[in-house]
């Protein structure tokens, strides 16, 4: 059946309101989208590297999660959730259990690119029957938006802020997706929340429902690192992809897919004026050059990757 | 009928592991405990149990793992030791803090730095307030029997807290020793089938683990934590005097050797207590009044126990396998004699740090322990109670050419 975001947004939320996420921030509704693409009989157990999503959603006494949900700490989400679903796998062989389980693991960049990435790669080495999400915002935001290892170039944070000597962040990010996928998993992808949310519903439900291991690196505004508008989450999602900042794509069983070309690719400066974090370096032609030549040539390997013309 | 055999006490361990036939067994390589997820792994590839073994890429996953598999609702246990054991730091207070009672194995070997394989205490010391339960075993036998045991205990609804099944690294985990292994079915049995309160996979409810805990609830939750702790005690008698209808062995807070009318005693942790008992043996010949206690269970602490149980003694050592870094002694040393403050006996209480990184310890290196002792109770003088025995003192000429001849 063809996606149409009226029928699927009245399935019953697993990631109900009331949790304490802020205005504008793109993690709730690219969680809820994910959780939305499990079939509705299908359990679930999620969770969730310590950081925004994880501290704004289980507060105690309280849990925005329908699911059973698990928290431990902040760089082994992946070996928490494999351990649960190895648990699974032996309870249902031993007949202790019959219902259909899920197994979703979520992590900030900083609990996936950085502190988490081990044990990331060793669960999706074993191949457990699990998705990984990445929600990348660009920096630990949690923790009052310090540089990680996905910040982009130039970017103003709290370590590595724009001084009078130092222009912000001096390294390029990191290319997740791409190391991911040289796991050699069944399904890797790089979506984000756009338009009616087809193409991140489309890839998790592909996630969830390959057998194995998949990782998803799913884009996620965040309004107070990035310096926007809360208003203006889905916009800044939409020049992100259009700009090539974030190119959407799926590598099925080593196979690198384009999921979308723009057909006007835009200029990088409209992704880099649209935020506040970005504001130090306008006026300095020579960064915004860089920053394009970067932009053109990781677009152009992957167009490559993909089979597609340059 | 009990099966005998001639087993290493990580086999042995692992036997009771393939009876019991956990959920789940995540585990990662480390000297001398990796013996166990490999005998493990060959029952789980010759199909004799029914458990995932996750064969992680760390520590620390190896504990996540773990505790994801019991929060799920599953059995899981893995084993460790020293650098391994470190890693996990993080997680052991979250998996205790969490009221997950899973079993782990702790094959004690020294921290790093230097790195050194052998044993010593120092990874059982350093973990020894995070919540976790702590057996303490002299031999293979010890080893086998405390890790049934510690299932029952950590399970019970009033603990509900992990539990730690400590024996020495090589000279427990590597040496063969004639012991009775119980039958499959009587193993099953003990142990029976884990049925959690809440946990993950039931359908009927669903659970959230782990959350963001501020101050209006940490503090009390904390304190249950604590509670739990002290219920571990009666609860740990209970299934022990279990265990002994079954096969006959009894296992109490702490065993008592020669102990009734013993004028000096050392307390001590794991293998070398066996040593002691040979050396008090000899010492009974001539005449003198020497005994042990060796602490079985050391968390929780059997403080009044062991009090009651020193009380009439003259001179006590205490035997650290691990040294304090508080400039006082080590961790052992310093709970007993905080423990004998509560009653009116003042025996004089002297420390020992011993054995480091595998220092072997002899009989006559225990003899000068107890020699000490019968000198404090002649002269009523102790001196500094922080004392080292078996170490090479660079000012001491005598114990310079003592090592120097062992060496040749």
């Amino acid at each position: 059946m063809a996606y149409n975001l009226k029928e699927t947004s009245l399935k019953p939320e697993r990631l109900t309101g009331g949790h304490r996420m802020c205005a504008g921030c793109g993690a709730p509704p690219v969680a809820r989208t994910i959780l939305r693409a499990l079939k509705e009989d299908d359990k679930a157990v999620i969770g969730s590297a310590t950081g925004c999503l994880e501290v704004s959603t289980f507060l105690y006494p309280y849990t925005a999660w329908k699911d059973s949900f698990i928290h431990t700490a902040f760089e082994n989400s992946a070996a928490t959730i494999s351990g649960a679903e190895a648990a699974y796998t032996a309870m249902k062989k031993t007949g202790k259990i019959d219902d259909t389980y899920k197994f979703i693991a979520f992590g900030g960049d900083g609990g996936t690119y950085d502190i988490g990435l081990q044990s990331l790669s060793g669960a999706m080495e074993r191949g457990h029957d699990m998705v990984y999400v990445c929600y990348d915002n660009g920096a630990y935001m949690n923790t009052g938006i310090q540089r990680s290892s996905a910040t982009p170039k130039y970017a103003d944070t709290s370590t590595s802020p724009a001084g009078k000597v130092v222009p912000g962040k001096q390294q390029f990010r990191k290319e997740l997706t791409r190391v991911m996928a040289a796991h050699g998993i069944p399904y890797v992808a790089q979506t984000a929340p756009t338009k009616n949310f087809k193409d991140l519903y489309e890839k998790s439900e592909k996630a969830i429902y390959t057998p194995g291991p998949a990782f998803m690196n799913v884009l996620a505004p965040c309004p107070r690192g990035w310096r926007y508008e809360t208003s203006k989450l889905m916009e800044l999602s939409e020049i992100a992809i259009d700009t090539c900042f974030w190119p959407l794509f799926e590598v099925v069983n080593g196979e690198y897919k384009l999921s979308y070309r723009p057909k006007n690719k835009r200029p990088i400066s409209d992704w880099l004026e649209a935020q506040g974090r970005f504001k130090h370096i306008m006026k300095n032609p020579e960064a915004i050059v860089e920053i394009q030549e970067e932009i053109d040539l990781k677009w152009t390997q992957l167009l490559r990757l993909c089979g597609e013309q340059e | 009928m009990a099966i005998r055999d001639k087993l290493s006490g990580n086999e042995a361990v692992a036997v009771a592991m393939r009876q019991i036939n956990p959920d789940v067994v995540a585990a990662f390589p480390i000297t001398p405990s990796t013996e166990v997820p490999q005998y493990f792994s060959s029952y789980v590839a010759d199909g004799l149990v029914d458990t995932e073994f996750v064969a992680v890429e760390s520590e620390h996953s190896a504990m996540s793992a773990c505790i994801g598999a019991q929060a799920a609702g599953g059995r899981a246990m893995t084993a460790t030791s020293s650098a391994g054991l470190a890693l996990m730091w993080e997680m052991l207070y979250i998996a205790a803090s969490s009221r997950l009672p899973m079993v782990m194995s702790l094959v004690t070997r020294a921290l790093s730095g230097p790195i050194n394989i052998h044993n010593d205490h120092s990874d059982a010391m350093g973990c020894r307030d995070s919540g976790w339960i702590q057996l303490f075993g002299e031999n293979n036998q010890e080893a086998y029997d405390n890790f049934i045991m510690a299932l029952r205990v950590g399970e019970h609804k009033d603990v509900q807290l992990p539990v730690l099944n400590c024996y020495d690294g090589f000279i427990t985990s590597h040496s063969v020793e004639n012991m009775e292994l119980l039958e499959d079915n009587l193993v099953k049995d003990f142990v029976g089938e884990y049925k959690p309160q809440h946990y993950m996979l039931n359908s009927k409810q669903q659970i959230a683990v782990g959350p963001l805990d501020l101050p209006p609830h940490y503090f009390e939750h904390k304190r249950l934590q604590a509670e739990a702790m002290r219920n571990a005690k009666n609860v740990i008698l209970e299934v022990s005097a279990e265990f002994e209808k079954m096969t006959g062995r009894k296992y109490g807070l702490f065993e008592e050797y020669r102990m009734e009318d013993a004028e000096i005693a050392m307390v001590i942790l794991g293998s070398t207590a066996g040593t002691a008992k040979y050396v008090i043996d000899e010492l009974r010949e001539k005449g003198v009044k020497a005994g042990l206690i060796k602490i079985r269970v050391f968390r929780p602490f059997p403080a009044e126990e062991l009090a009651a149980a020193l009380s009439h003694c003259k001179a006590i050592a205490i035997m650290d396998k691990a040294d304090g870094f508080n400039a006082k002694g080590g961790a052992l040393f310093n709970e007993i004699r905080s423990a004998m403050y509560d009653g009116d006996a003042r025996p004089a209480i002297v420390n020992y740090i011993y054995g480091l990184g595998g220092r072997d310890v002899r009989t006559n290196d225990l003899e000068k322990v107890y020699d000490a002792l019968a000198e404090i109770v002649a002269t009523g003088v102790v001196g500094d109670p922080y004392r080292y025995v078996g170490v090479i003192d660079a000012n001491d000429v005598a114990v310079q050419a003592e090592a120097a001849a062992a060496r040749e």
